[in-house]
Protein backbone atom coordinates (compact mmCIF):
# COMPACT_ATOMS: atom_id res chain seq x y z
CA UNK A 1 0.00 0.00 0.00
CA UNK A 2 0.99 3.57 -0.81
CA UNK A 3 -0.54 5.08 2.66
CA UNK A 4 2.41 2.48 4.42
CA UNK A 5 5.08 5.20 3.07
CA UNK A 6 3.79 8.23 4.88
CA UNK A 7 3.95 6.07 8.56
CA UNK A 8 5.74 8.74 11.02
CA UNK A 9 8.75 6.67 11.27
CA UNK A 10 9.56 6.62 7.32
CA UNK A 11 9.00 10.68 7.22
CA UNK A 12 11.00 10.83 10.68
CA UNK A 13 13.73 9.05 8.40
CA UNK A 14 13.55 10.88 5.47
CA UNK A 15 13.67 14.13 7.91
CA UNK A 16 16.81 13.05 9.75
CA UNK A 17 18.55 12.57 6.06
CA UNK A 18 16.91 16.34 5.10
CA UNK A 19 18.62 17.50 8.65
CA UNK A 20 22.40 15.67 6.85
CA UNK A 21 21.16 17.60 3.67
CA UNK A 22 20.77 21.21 5.25
CA UNK A 23 23.80 20.64 7.40
CA UNK A 24 26.36 19.77 4.45
CA UNK A 25 24.07 22.77 2.53
CA UNK A 26 24.51 25.47 5.11
CA UNK A 27 28.11 24.90 6.25
CA UNK A 28 29.39 24.93 2.74
CA UNK A 29 27.60 27.89 1.78
CA UNK A 30 29.45 29.53 4.77
CA UNK A 31 32.75 27.96 3.74
CA UNK A 32 32.59 28.58 0.20
CA UNK A 33 31.28 32.37 0.29
CA UNK A 34 34.23 32.73 2.16
CA UNK A 35 36.52 30.97 0.43
CA UNK A 36 35.47 32.80 -2.81
CA UNK A 37 35.33 36.00 -1.71
CA UNK A 38 38.45 35.66 -0.42
CA UNK A 39 40.02 33.88 -3.72
CA UNK A 40 37.91 36.31 -6.36
CA UNK A 41 39.28 39.77 -4.44
CA UNK A 42 43.27 38.29 -4.58
CA UNK A 43 42.38 37.83 -8.23
CA UNK A 44 40.69 41.42 -8.88
CA UNK A 45 43.44 42.81 -6.92
CA UNK A 46 46.21 41.11 -8.97
CA UNK A 47 47.70 39.95 -5.32
CA UNK A 48 50.86 38.25 -6.33
CA UNK A 49 51.11 35.29 -4.69
CA UNK A 50 47.63 34.57 -3.55
CA UNK A 51 46.29 35.57 -7.13
CA UNK A 52 48.33 32.90 -9.02
CA UNK A 53 47.18 30.32 -5.97
CA UNK A 54 43.42 31.54 -7.09
CA UNK A 55 43.95 31.49 -10.84
CA UNK A 56 45.42 27.64 -10.67
CA UNK A 57 42.67 26.44 -7.86
CA UNK A 58 39.80 27.97 -10.40
CA UNK A 59 41.65 25.98 -13.14
CA UNK A 60 41.41 23.09 -11.22
CA UNK A 61 38.71 22.74 -9.78
CA UNK A 62 35.68 24.18 -12.43
CA UNK A 63 37.33 21.77 -14.87
CA UNK A 64 36.41 18.60 -13.22
CA UNK A 65 33.71 16.92 -11.83
CA UNK A 66 31.67 17.22 -8.35
CA UNK A 67 31.79 13.09 -7.88
CA UNK A 68 35.37 13.05 -8.04
CA UNK A 69 36.60 15.57 -5.41
CA UNK A 70 33.67 13.84 -3.01
CA UNK A 71 35.24 10.36 -3.80
CA UNK A 72 38.97 12.43 -3.06
CA UNK A 73 38.20 14.28 -0.23
CA UNK A 74 36.29 11.17 1.62
CA UNK A 75 38.75 8.07 0.61
CA UNK A 76 41.92 10.41 0.37
CA UNK A 77 41.78 11.82 3.67
CA UNK A 78 40.92 10.66 7.42
CA UNK A 79 37.80 13.36 7.84
CA UNK A 80 34.87 11.57 8.79
CA UNK A 81 31.55 11.40 6.55
CA UNK A 82 29.79 14.80 6.85
CA UNK A 83 32.90 16.56 7.45
CA UNK A 84 34.51 15.25 3.88
CA UNK A 85 31.24 15.98 2.46
CA UNK A 86 31.32 19.24 3.38
CA UNK A 87 35.09 19.88 2.40
CA UNK A 88 34.63 18.70 -0.72
CA UNK A 89 31.50 20.56 -1.62
CA UNK A 90 33.19 23.85 -0.09
CA UNK A 91 36.12 23.53 -2.29
CA UNK A 92 34.06 22.89 -5.73
CA UNK A 93 31.47 25.59 -5.14
CA UNK A 94 34.31 27.97 -4.00
CA UNK A 95 35.81 28.26 -7.21
CA UNK A 96 31.78 28.83 -9.12
CA UNK A 97 32.08 31.52 -5.93
CA UNK A 98 35.15 33.41 -6.96
CA UNK A 99 34.41 33.55 -10.48
CA UNK A 100 31.17 35.09 -9.63
CA UNK A 101 32.76 37.30 -7.04
CA UNK A 102 35.70 38.64 -9.48
CA UNK A 103 33.16 39.43 -12.43
CA UNK A 104 31.01 41.37 -9.90
CA UNK A 105 34.23 43.51 -9.03
CA UNK A 106 35.23 43.45 -12.54
CA UNK A 107 31.70 44.89 -13.68
CA UNK A 108 32.92 48.10 -12.21
CA UNK A 109 34.07 50.80 -14.58
CA UNK A 110 37.33 52.16 -14.33
CA UNK A 111 36.33 55.48 -13.94
CA UNK A 112 34.98 54.49 -10.34
CA UNK A 113 38.26 54.10 -8.80
CA UNK A 114 40.27 56.96 -10.59
CA UNK A 115 37.31 59.35 -9.47
CA UNK A 116 37.93 57.54 -6.01
CA UNK A 117 41.62 57.86 -6.04
CA UNK A 118 41.59 61.46 -7.07
CA UNK A 119 39.58 62.14 -4.14
CA UNK A 120 42.63 60.99 -1.83
CA UNK A 121 41.23 57.66 -0.67
CA UNK A 122 43.30 54.49 -0.24
CA UNK A 123 43.23 51.13 -2.00
CA UNK A 124 41.34 49.62 0.84
CA UNK A 125 38.82 52.52 1.05
CA UNK A 126 38.50 52.32 -2.37
CA UNK A 127 37.33 48.83 -2.45
CA UNK A 128 35.12 49.60 0.84
CA UNK A 129 32.80 52.04 -0.16
CA UNK A 130 32.65 52.92 -3.62
CA UNK A 131 33.12 49.16 -5.56
CA UNK A 132 32.17 46.89 -2.67
CA UNK A 133 28.66 48.59 -2.78
CA UNK A 134 28.13 48.59 -6.55
CA UNK A 135 29.80 45.59 -7.42
CA UNK A 136 27.28 43.71 -4.50
CA UNK A 137 24.30 43.98 -6.96
CA UNK A 138 26.14 41.70 -9.39
CA UNK A 139 27.09 39.59 -7.13
CA UNK A 140 24.05 38.61 -4.38
CA UNK A 141 21.79 36.64 -7.44
CA UNK A 142 24.12 34.75 -8.84
CA UNK A 143 25.54 33.88 -5.69
CA UNK A 144 22.39 32.99 -4.46
CA UNK A 145 21.54 30.83 -7.79
CA UNK A 146 24.94 28.93 -6.37
CA UNK A 147 23.16 28.05 -2.94
CA UNK A 148 20.80 25.73 -5.03
CA UNK A 149 23.33 23.98 -6.77
CA UNK A 150 25.05 23.16 -3.29
CA UNK A 151 22.00 21.72 -1.79
CA UNK A 152 21.38 20.00 -5.22
CA UNK A 153 25.13 18.56 -5.75
CA UNK A 154 24.78 17.80 -1.77
CA UNK A 155 23.40 14.55 -3.21
CA UNK A 156 26.67 13.29 -4.63
CA UNK A 157 27.69 12.81 -1.71
CA UNK A 158 25.37 9.47 -1.49
CA UNK A 159 27.70 7.80 -3.42
CA UNK A 160 30.14 7.57 -0.54
CA UNK A 161 27.65 6.08 1.72
CA UNK A 162 26.81 9.42 3.59
CA UNK A 163 23.24 9.14 4.49
CA UNK A 164 21.66 12.45 3.37
CA UNK A 165 18.22 13.03 2.03
CA UNK A 166 18.84 11.21 -1.03
CA UNK A 167 20.56 8.34 0.77
CA UNK A 168 17.66 8.06 3.16
CA UNK A 169 15.33 7.95 0.71
CA UNK A 170 17.26 5.23 -1.76
CA UNK A 171 17.64 3.23 1.83
CA UNK A 172 13.39 3.48 1.60
CA UNK A 173 13.60 1.86 -1.94
CA UNK A 174 15.26 -0.70 -0.89
CA UNK A 175 12.07 -1.87 1.93
CA UNK A 176 9.32 -1.47 -0.28
CA UNK A 177 8.53 -2.46 -3.79
CA UNK A 178 5.52 -2.29 -5.61
CA UNK A 179 4.90 0.87 -8.36
CA UNK A 180 3.00 3.08 -6.53
CA UNK A 181 5.28 3.01 -3.00
CA UNK A 182 8.51 3.79 -5.66
CA UNK A 183 7.03 6.85 -7.41
CA UNK A 184 5.62 7.89 -3.95
CA UNK A 185 9.16 7.89 -2.29
CA UNK A 186 10.79 9.83 -5.22
CA UNK A 187 7.76 12.20 -5.34
CA UNK A 188 8.53 13.11 -1.87
CA UNK A 189 12.34 13.27 -2.04
CA UNK A 190 12.14 15.36 -4.70
CA UNK A 191 9.60 17.87 -3.67
CA UNK A 192 11.72 18.38 -0.58
CA UNK A 193 14.34 19.63 -3.18
CA UNK A 194 12.29 21.69 -5.05
CA UNK A 195 10.49 23.29 -2.32
CA UNK A 196 14.11 23.96 -0.80
CA UNK A 197 15.37 25.06 -4.04
CA UNK A 198 12.44 26.48 -5.74
CA UNK A 199 11.91 29.22 -2.28
CA UNK A 200 15.65 29.98 -2.67
CA UNK A 201 15.66 30.66 -6.42
CA UNK A 202 12.81 32.93 -6.29
CA UNK A 203 14.26 34.62 -3.43
CA UNK A 204 17.73 35.09 -6.07
CA UNK A 205 14.69 36.33 -8.98
CA UNK A 206 13.20 38.96 -6.20
CA UNK A 207 16.99 39.68 -5.05
CA UNK A 208 17.89 40.38 -9.11
CA UNK A 209 14.58 42.66 -9.09
CA UNK A 210 15.19 44.12 -5.97
CA UNK A 211 18.62 45.53 -6.39
CA UNK A 212 18.09 46.24 -9.94
CA UNK A 213 14.90 48.54 -9.35
CA UNK A 214 16.97 50.84 -7.86
CA UNK A 215 19.60 51.50 -10.74
CA UNK A 216 18.70 54.17 -12.33
CA UNK B 1 52.30 10.69 -0.44
CA UNK B 2 54.35 7.51 -1.55
CA UNK B 3 51.95 5.20 -0.09
CA UNK B 4 49.09 6.73 -2.13
CA UNK B 5 50.75 7.07 -5.28
CA UNK B 6 53.65 3.77 -4.78
CA UNK B 7 55.25 2.40 -7.83
CA UNK B 8 53.16 -0.80 -7.74
CA UNK B 9 49.89 1.22 -8.21
CA UNK B 10 50.32 2.71 -11.65
CA UNK B 11 51.76 -0.88 -12.78
CA UNK B 12 48.59 -2.32 -11.90
CA UNK B 13 46.47 0.84 -13.37
CA UNK B 14 48.29 0.45 -16.75
CA UNK B 15 47.63 -3.36 -16.41
CA UNK B 16 43.89 -2.33 -16.66
CA UNK B 17 44.48 0.54 -18.30
CA UNK B 18 41.70 -0.91 -20.93
CA UNK B 19 39.08 -1.07 -18.90
CA UNK B 20 40.31 2.82 -18.09
CA UNK B 21 39.65 3.99 -21.91
CA UNK B 22 36.50 1.87 -22.53
CA UNK B 23 35.00 4.00 -19.86
CA UNK B 24 36.40 6.93 -21.87
CA UNK B 25 34.80 5.95 -24.57
CA UNK B 26 31.41 5.57 -22.39
CA UNK B 27 31.70 8.98 -21.35
CA UNK B 28 32.33 10.50 -24.23
CA UNK B 29 29.74 8.61 -25.95
CA UNK B 30 26.86 9.67 -23.27
CA UNK B 31 28.21 13.41 -23.04
CA UNK B 32 28.03 13.90 -26.78
CA UNK B 33 24.32 11.97 -26.73
CA UNK B 34 23.40 13.55 -23.60
CA UNK B 35 24.92 17.43 -25.80
CA UNK B 36 22.28 16.09 -28.86
CA UNK B 37 19.22 15.70 -26.87
CA UNK B 38 19.57 19.01 -24.22
CA UNK B 39 20.16 20.83 -27.62
CA UNK B 40 16.73 19.73 -28.95
CA UNK B 41 14.95 19.71 -25.82
CA UNK B 42 16.71 23.16 -25.47
CA UNK B 43 15.78 24.62 -28.75
CA UNK B 44 11.80 23.30 -28.26
CA UNK B 45 11.22 24.50 -24.76
CA UNK B 46 13.45 27.58 -25.02
CA UNK B 47 11.37 28.77 -27.90
CA UNK B 48 8.22 27.87 -26.38
CA UNK B 49 9.14 30.28 -23.85
CA UNK B 50 8.84 33.17 -25.75
CA UNK B 51 5.92 32.38 -27.62
CA UNK B 52 2.50 34.92 -27.19
CA UNK B 53 0.52 31.61 -26.23
CA UNK B 54 0.33 31.53 -22.53
CA UNK B 55 -0.02 28.10 -21.91
CA UNK B 56 3.27 27.59 -24.15
CA UNK B 57 5.13 29.42 -21.69
CA UNK B 58 3.44 27.78 -18.54
CA UNK B 59 5.18 24.13 -19.93
CA UNK B 60 8.56 25.98 -20.52
CA UNK B 61 8.08 27.20 -16.79
CA UNK B 62 6.79 23.80 -15.05
CA UNK B 63 10.26 22.18 -17.24
CA UNK B 64 12.75 24.24 -16.52
CA UNK B 65 11.21 24.99 -12.73
CA UNK B 66 11.05 21.26 -11.90
CA UNK B 67 14.28 19.86 -13.49
CA UNK B 68 16.57 22.61 -12.66
CA UNK B 69 15.24 22.83 -9.04
CA UNK B 70 15.86 19.11 -8.77
CA UNK B 71 19.30 17.14 -8.19
CA UNK B 72 20.36 15.47 -11.11
CA UNK B 73 21.07 12.55 -8.80
CA UNK B 74 17.76 11.62 -7.91
CA UNK B 75 16.33 12.42 -11.44
CA UNK B 76 18.72 9.78 -12.66
CA UNK B 77 18.23 7.25 -10.17
CA UNK B 78 14.51 7.66 -10.48
CA UNK B 79 15.51 6.59 -14.64
CA UNK B 80 16.89 3.65 -13.22
CA UNK B 81 14.45 2.38 -11.30
CA UNK B 82 11.31 3.26 -12.08
CA UNK B 83 11.83 2.41 -15.99
CA UNK B 84 11.64 -1.15 -15.49
CA UNK B 85 8.54 -0.79 -13.36
CA UNK B 86 6.89 1.08 -16.16
CA UNK B 87 8.00 -1.84 -18.08
CA UNK B 88 10.17 -0.08 -20.39
CA UNK B 89 14.29 -1.91 -20.83
CA UNK B 90 17.05 0.39 -21.50
CA UNK B 91 20.73 -0.07 -20.83
CA UNK B 92 22.16 2.08 -18.33
CA UNK B 93 24.36 4.12 -20.43
CA UNK B 94 21.17 5.21 -22.59
CA UNK B 95 19.57 5.89 -18.77
CA UNK B 96 22.36 8.24 -18.71
CA UNK B 97 21.98 9.94 -22.01
CA UNK B 98 18.26 9.78 -21.02
CA UNK B 99 18.93 11.62 -17.53
CA UNK B 100 21.94 14.17 -18.37
CA UNK B 101 19.89 15.07 -21.29
CA UNK B 102 17.02 16.22 -19.80
CA UNK B 103 18.52 17.92 -17.20
CA UNK B 104 20.55 19.91 -19.08
CA UNK B 105 17.84 20.57 -21.97
CA UNK B 106 16.38 22.75 -18.73
CA UNK B 107 19.46 25.16 -18.66
CA UNK B 108 19.59 25.09 -22.48
CA UNK B 109 16.36 26.23 -22.97
CA UNK B 110 16.92 28.75 -20.19
CA UNK B 111 20.05 29.68 -22.46
CA UNK B 112 17.79 30.07 -25.75
CA UNK B 113 14.50 31.89 -23.66
CA UNK B 114 16.72 34.34 -22.31
CA UNK B 115 18.98 35.09 -25.48
CA UNK B 116 15.74 35.30 -27.63
CA UNK B 117 14.53 37.76 -25.20
CA UNK B 118 17.46 39.64 -24.91
CA UNK B 119 16.65 41.08 -28.55
CA UNK B 120 14.71 44.32 -28.04
CA UNK B 121 11.29 44.13 -28.99
CA UNK B 122 11.57 46.51 -31.66
CA UNK B 123 13.79 44.19 -34.18
CA UNK B 124 10.20 42.05 -33.78
CA UNK B 125 7.93 44.51 -34.54
CA UNK B 126 9.90 46.03 -37.51
CA UNK B 127 9.93 42.51 -39.05
CA UNK B 128 6.32 41.69 -38.62
CA UNK B 129 5.60 45.24 -40.25
CA UNK B 130 7.50 44.70 -43.08
CA UNK B 131 5.56 41.32 -43.50
CA UNK B 132 7.38 39.09 -42.40
CA UNK B 133 5.45 36.05 -40.51
CA UNK B 134 6.21 35.56 -36.80
CA UNK B 135 8.02 32.67 -37.61
CA UNK B 136 10.11 34.01 -40.35
CA UNK B 137 10.85 36.99 -38.45
CA UNK B 138 12.50 34.84 -35.45
CA UNK B 139 14.65 32.55 -38.35
CA UNK B 140 16.14 35.34 -40.08
CA UNK B 141 15.97 38.84 -37.87
CA UNK B 142 15.84 37.41 -33.96
CA UNK B 143 17.51 34.34 -34.19
CA UNK B 144 20.76 35.94 -35.88
CA UNK B 145 20.95 38.08 -33.22
CA UNK B 146 20.36 36.04 -30.35
CA UNK B 147 23.21 33.72 -31.58
CA UNK B 148 26.10 35.51 -30.18
CA UNK B 149 24.22 35.81 -26.57
CA UNK B 150 23.94 32.03 -26.84
CA UNK B 151 26.71 30.21 -28.27
CA UNK B 152 29.57 30.92 -25.67
CA UNK B 153 26.92 29.91 -22.96
CA UNK B 154 26.18 26.88 -24.93
CA UNK B 155 29.71 26.28 -24.59
CA UNK B 156 29.86 26.61 -20.95
CA UNK B 157 26.58 23.91 -20.48
CA UNK B 158 28.43 21.51 -22.51
CA UNK B 159 31.47 21.60 -20.47
CA UNK B 160 28.95 20.93 -17.06
CA UNK B 161 27.29 18.08 -19.69
CA UNK B 162 30.98 16.43 -19.25
CA UNK B 163 31.31 16.95 -15.77
CA UNK B 164 27.40 16.13 -14.78
CA UNK B 165 28.14 12.40 -16.68
CA UNK B 166 29.64 11.61 -13.70
CA UNK B 167 26.20 10.45 -12.63
CA UNK B 168 26.28 7.21 -13.96
CA UNK B 169 28.85 6.38 -11.32
CA UNK B 170 25.63 6.13 -9.32
CA UNK B 171 23.95 3.98 -11.06
CA UNK B 172 26.46 1.41 -12.17
CA UNK B 173 26.58 3.24 -15.81
CA UNK B 174 30.39 2.26 -16.80
CA UNK B 175 31.65 5.68 -17.48
CA UNK B 176 34.90 6.51 -16.49
CA UNK B 177 33.65 7.90 -12.97
CA UNK B 178 32.16 4.44 -12.25
CA UNK B 179 35.56 2.63 -13.47
CA UNK B 180 37.68 4.58 -11.43
CA UNK B 181 35.30 4.11 -8.44
CA UNK B 182 35.03 0.02 -8.62
CA UNK B 183 38.53 -0.27 -9.46
CA UNK B 184 40.21 1.56 -6.67
CA UNK B 185 37.34 0.36 -4.15
CA UNK B 186 38.57 -3.40 -4.98
CA UNK B 187 42.10 -3.01 -4.28
CA UNK B 188 42.61 0.11 -2.73
CA UNK B 189 44.58 2.44 -4.86
CA UNK B 190 42.37 5.36 -4.75
CA UNK B 191 45.54 7.82 -5.67
CA UNK B 192 46.53 6.49 -8.86
CA UNK B 193 42.52 5.77 -10.21
CA UNK B 194 41.67 9.44 -9.21
CA UNK B 195 44.60 11.06 -10.19
CA UNK B 196 44.78 10.04 -13.68
CA UNK B 197 40.75 10.18 -14.31
CA UNK B 198 40.88 13.29 -12.89
CA UNK B 199 43.42 15.00 -15.09
CA UNK B 200 41.45 13.16 -18.47
CA UNK B 201 38.54 15.37 -17.02
CA UNK B 202 40.26 18.09 -16.92
CA UNK B 203 42.25 17.74 -20.31
CA UNK B 204 38.54 17.18 -21.73
CA UNK B 205 36.56 20.50 -19.91
CA UNK B 206 39.57 22.60 -20.19
CA UNK B 207 40.56 22.09 -24.32
CA UNK B 208 36.22 23.15 -24.12
CA UNK B 209 36.86 26.50 -22.00
CA UNK B 210 39.39 27.32 -24.51
CA UNK B 211 37.17 26.82 -27.23
CA UNK B 212 34.55 28.79 -25.30
CA UNK B 213 36.53 31.62 -24.78
CA UNK B 214 37.15 32.07 -28.55
CA UNK B 215 33.79 32.31 -28.94
CA UNK B 216 33.51 34.58 -26.63
CA UNK B 217 35.64 36.85 -28.38
CA UNK B 218 34.42 36.05 -31.72
CA UNK B 219 31.28 37.36 -30.23
CA UNK B 220 32.37 40.61 -29.46
CA UNK B 221 34.37 41.53 -32.76
CA UNK B 222 30.97 40.80 -34.83
CA UNK B 223 29.22 43.15 -32.24
CA UNK B 224 31.30 45.82 -32.50
CA UNK B 225 31.42 45.09 -36.64
CA UNK B 226 27.36 45.29 -36.24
Amino acid sequence: MVSEIFQSSNMLFLMGGFKVTLEIGICSIIFSVILGTIFGIARHLEIPVISTISIIYIDIVRNIPCLLLVLIVRFMTPLPPVISGIAAMSIFTAATMAEVVRGGLNSIPKGQYEAAYSQGMSRFQVLRFIVVPQAYRNIIPPMMSEFTTIIKDSSFVWAVGTEELTGRGMILIGKYSTTGQLFTIFACVALIYFVLNYSLSTLARWEYKRLHANMN
Amino acid sequence: MNEIFAEYKWIALFDDLDIFIEGFITTMEVAVCALILSLILGIIFGVAGVLPQKWVRCINRVYVEFFQNTPLVIQAIFLYHALPHLHIMLPVTAIGILGVGIYSGAYMSEIFRSGINAVPKGQMESGLSQGFSYWKTMWYIIIPQAKRMILPALGNQSINIIKNTSVLAMIAGGDMMYVADSWAGSNMYYGPAYLSIGIVYWIVCFLMTKCVKRLESKGEVGQHGF
